[in-house]
């Protein structure tokens, strides 16, 4: 047991939640570990961390991290909308969302969509295995075409990549990676939090028990071996100062609004983060060659999200009183006398 | 000429939907009220932008009758479209101003005529091309106001009023009423008994206030910080109000910070969610819709039930099934709303009869919401929330917000930490909460809407299951006795009572003097809010006849009573229903009435 204290005073174990209940070897327990680490390392706060989830095995998750944060399980596919409420409510609460494929990508593609459109300040991930899994093995909307189930069936429809439709909405951050791959998913958690706006970040998380064969697209074996990250990403917190010791022009240096630092190596191609149309050309790219692409995809370090649009003051809602919220009574007779 | 009849009547403008005539309709309006003279307009509009035919009926009576009357005295007809229709609504001995153009050749006899050169004279004496069409309407204003004896003095006051923020616009309408006036002055000579007369008494101190203006004054005065909605008629210029009136009340004029947050949602799943995720982290928060939209809702009510979460619901009524006639008046969404969502799903609703309790139960359902930490729905519809009623002032609040059973730090320092979301701590069914962002270790909880203990932990337990169902329960019980009370007028001694609710409440106070005029006194039961009160079974067991009168097909409040109500007293129910788009009128309650109870059953 880990008893190093973090910048706020607690042990990486103040992070931890309830026993999962998930199946042994679900590629969703290894992100609850990373969104630990990335939690710790951050130092965020439990009580201002707002847990969000919709429906489905991904969204039972928030309740195995930071057991002492608020966590809201509601409905499927509506989690975007509980979100953009609390959100609104109380702008000093991080609000993290976890969802799945399902969850996003079909019942609530609506929402999820609405929420990029208006740039809600939230983390948005995705545990995406292309499977319902608690339903017992129907393929999912983010399937790829011509994947096989475990009892055989093929599917015949396009998949629908969300971070592609992110991008297409204008998200102003949008990654994906692979839950095997800690090394990825943990900076990009910690930036996502970071960010100011809706940040999705789709997380390929396979499916043990229903999804992990052969002929599956979102199998352990499968994505090892096709998994193409784009640049290996760290994460500098605002609170850290940055290092810099790789050799000039291998590495690309984002500051986020902050003064937090995304440090991404280059690997194969140069790829520009800040470049959403060249984001687009390399998810198209990879999907043409069957590559998993990961990594960050797209940032806008600019970004403003919906409530300092709409000037909602920073300080809670939640704490505003009569004096602030009703007409006074000069006012109030005033405006009465206006109906005459 | 035959008796004069002085300020009873009632006029009906027939126009085309977006030609502008409202304004017109309004400044009418404003004139006569402003002379002291009890005014209740009815807009019947088409769901249409332009070209559909629209009504607008202003009923004038010395008593202050607000309900709707079938009966047109007046008709000022300008829809070609609608002409023979139009006239056959006129009662014997009334009044048709028209356009000279129609024709009058196989028309009634029965009737006085006066034909206007509308057209013409709004080609020749309005000047200003662009606002033509706009203008032209008012001068049916000044030639009702000629006809019937209204003031220049008001008509001053009533274009002054409606151009409150337009001020440039006022000699120009004023212009356009007087070549209307002059145009009755110069041709014509009173052939007709109606006249008005100014009044007073009757209408002093009071104000014309629509429903959705009334209730989002409420909420704003309710403290209500977080609005998400779905435009929808009839209910969308409650919303529309509300952010006007934000913009005005609750905008920093130094920093343009506001102080509320407005979200137009893609739909009304998410128009609901994002309230109920507001109120969830304690803020007010309520969203406002009509019955497609309540339909909508239906998944999220539940989760907000069972999870406790505090969120106030609008629905103002239109007519249904499916998409129905949005712009025509109902009751019916009463039973739907009451047990909105699946799986002994109930709610807390309120059931406003004036604007005055549109501002006042929009303000406390906030209260209702956060002390009870469950939706509380308010129940007004078309014909409340979209047309203009008198009314006394609204009253500033006395009482400060009651923010209910939350926990704050210093609370759970107290507690050591010790507390559990959903205990029944005091006995009353209502547990405690804390709101995200308490700092405190102990604050933390997980809402969700599968099955959960005390602690808010899932569980599959057949025992915690019961326990927090019957808790559930307990909390409603306690809600019961806190929803407004009926208001119950028992004066008239009778063995008969009249039930009714929301905007049928005018339509009722007429009835009832003209069944004490019949020599048929009743006594009546005004419900305010669901669950029933225990008052209504008292009510009817001191009453031997009692007719529930509703603006639906089925009856749903009668059921929601027969069910309520022990066997003993089920019979003595009867139901008296009206739905077919326009509020109720006094004569749909009193006919039937008098029918029963020429032969009582």
């Amino acid at each position: 047991m880990s008893t190093t204290l973090n910048r706020v005073g607690l042990p990486r174990d103040a992070y931890k939640g309830a026993a999962t209940t998930l199946c042994a070897g679900c590629g969703h327990n290894s992100i609850t570990n990373h969104m630990i680490k990335a939690l710790y390392e951050l130092g965020v706060e439990p009580h201002r961390l707002a847990k969000m989830s919709g429906i489905g095995c991904s969204s039972k998750t928030p309740a195995y991290f930071v057991e002492a944060a608020h966590g809201f399980n509601g409905v499927h596919g509506r989690m975007p909308a509980l979100t953009t409420g609390a959100q609104l409510a109380n702008r000093q609460l991080i609000m993290l969302g976890v969802s799945g494929d399902g969850d996003t990508a079909s019942i609530g593609l609506g929402q999820f969509m609405h929420m990029i459109r208006r740039n809600i300040d939230c983390t948005y991930i995705i545990e995406d295995n292309g499977t319902y899994g608690l339903t017992k093995g129907q393929f999912s909307a983010t399937a790829d075409l011509g994947s096989v189930q475990k009892k055989g069936a093929v599917n015949t429809f396009q998949p629908i990549d969300p971070c592609a439709v992110a991008l297409t909405l204008g998200c102003t951050f949008v990654a994906r990676s692979f839950s095997g791959d800690g090394k990825q998913v943990v900076p990009l958690i910690k930036a996502a939090i970071a960010h100011r706006g809706t940040a999705v970040l789709d997380i390929v998380s396979p499916c043990v028990t229903f999804n992990d064969h052969d002929g599956s697209t979102k199998s352990y074996s499968w994505i090892k071996d096709h998994e193409e990250s784009i640049a290996d990403v760290s994460f500098i917190p605002f609170f850290e100062e940055v290092h810099v010791d790789y050799e000039p022009g291998t590495v690309r240096d984002v500051e986020l609004h902050d003064g937090s630092h995304i440090l991404l190596k280059k690997l194969g191609e140069d790829h520009d983060p800040t470049d959403r149309r060249a984001a687009m050309k390399v998810i198209e790219e990879g999907r043409a060659a069957g590559h998993l692409v990961t990594g960050l995809l797209y940032l806008d370090p600019a970004s403003v999200d919906f409530a300092t649009t709409e000037r909602i003051p920073d300080s809670p809602l939640v704490d505003l009183g009569e004096d602030q919220l009703r007409l006074t009574r000069d006012e109030f007779a005033q405006f009465m006398s206006e109906f005459a | 000429m035959t008796n004069q009849i002085i300020n009873d009547l009632t006029i009906q403008a027939a126009t085309v939907n977006g030609s502008g005539s409202q304004t017109a309709n309004l400044v009418l309006t404003r004139a006569i009220f402003h002379m002291g003279i009890p005014v209740a307009p009815k807009n019947v509009f088409p769901s249409n932008i332009e070209g559909l035919p629209t009504w607008y009926q202003l009923r004038v009576t010395p008593q202050g009758h607000m309900a709707r009357r079938d009966q047109v005295d007046i008709l000022v007809a300008f829809n070609p479209a609608t002409w023979h229709q139009d006239l056959r609504t006129v009662r014997p001995g009334g009044v048709v101003v028209h356009e000279e153009v129609f024709s009058t050749a196989d028309a009634r006899t029965d009737v006085t005529y006066y034909a206007v050169p509308f057209s013409k004279l709004a080609k020749s004496k309005i000047q200003n091309d662009t606002l033509r069409k706009q203008l032209a309407n008012m001068i049916y204003v000044g030639v009702v106001a000629g006809l019937l004896g209204i003031p220049w003095e008001a008509l001053e006051h009533a274009v002054t009023r409606q151009f409150l923020s337009k001020p440039k616009a006022v000699p120009l309408n004023l212009d356009a009423i007087k070549v209307g006036f002059d145009h009755w002055q110069d041709n014509f000579s009173k052939k007709d008994p109606y006249r008005l007369e100014a009044m007073t008494g009757l209408v002093d101190s009071k104000v014309l206030v629509d429903g959705n203006q009334a209730a989002a004054l409420g909420a704003l005065m309710g403290g209500v910080t977080v609005v998400a909605w779905y435009p929808i008629t009839p209910s969308s210029s409650l919303c529309e109000n509300l952010i006007a009136y934000a913009e005005r009340f609750r905008t920093d004029p130094e920093t343009g910070e506001k102080r509320i947050a407005v979200v137009q949602a893609e739909d009304e799943l998410a128009a609901v969610g994002m309230a109920i995720g507001a109120g969830w982290a304690g803020a007010r928060a309520m969203t406002s819709t009509s019955g497609p939209g309540i339909s909508l809702m239906a998944e999220f009510a539940g989760l907000a039930y069972y999870a406790e979460v505090p969120v106030v619901i609008f629905d103002i009524q239109r007519i249904g099934p499916s998409t129905g006639l949005p712009t025509r008046t109902s009751q019916a969404d009463v039973g739907f709303a009451y047990t909105l969502s699946h799986g002994d799903t109930k709610h807390l609703v309120l059931l406003p009869g004036t604007v005055e309790e549109c501002y006042e139960f929009a303000r406390d359902a906030f209260d209702y919401a956060d002390r009870f930490q469950t939706p509380v729905f308010v129940l007004s519809d078309l014909d409340l929330g979209m047309n203009l009623w008198m009314t006394p002032e609204f009253k500033y609040p006395d009482k400060p917000f009651d923010r209910g059973k939350v926990l704050s730090k210093a609370d759970l320092e107290r507690l050591a930490g010790e507390w559990a979301r959903y205990r029944d701590v005091d006995g009353d069914g209502v547990p405690y909460r804390t709101l995200p962002g308490t700092d405190h270790p102990a604050a933390g909880y997980f809402t969700r809407g599968s099955g959960h203990d005390e602690h808010a932990r899932y569980t599959e337990s057949a025992e915690a299951y019961a326990a927090n169902m019957d808790r559930l329960s307990r909390k409603f019980e306690t809600a019961r006795a806190a929803l407004p009370a009926p208001v119950i007028d028992e004066s008239t001694g009778s063995k008969i009572g009249l039930i009714a609710f929301g905007s049928t409440h005018a339509a009722v106070l007429e009835s009832r003097s003209a069944l004490a005029a019949a020599k048929l006194p009743v006594d009546y039961l005004r419900v305010r809010a669901l669950p029933l009160s225990a008052q209504v079974a008292e009510f009817v067991s001191r009453h031997e006849r009692v007719y529930v009168i509703e603006q639906n097909r089925d009856g749903q409040v009668y059921d929601l009573l027969r069910l309520a109500l022990p066997p003993v007293l089920v019979d003595r129910l009867r139901s008296i229903r009206h739905y077919d788009g326009q509020p109720i009128p006094a004569d749909a309650i009193t006919e039937p009435l008098l029918e029963s109870e020429a032969v009582p059953a």
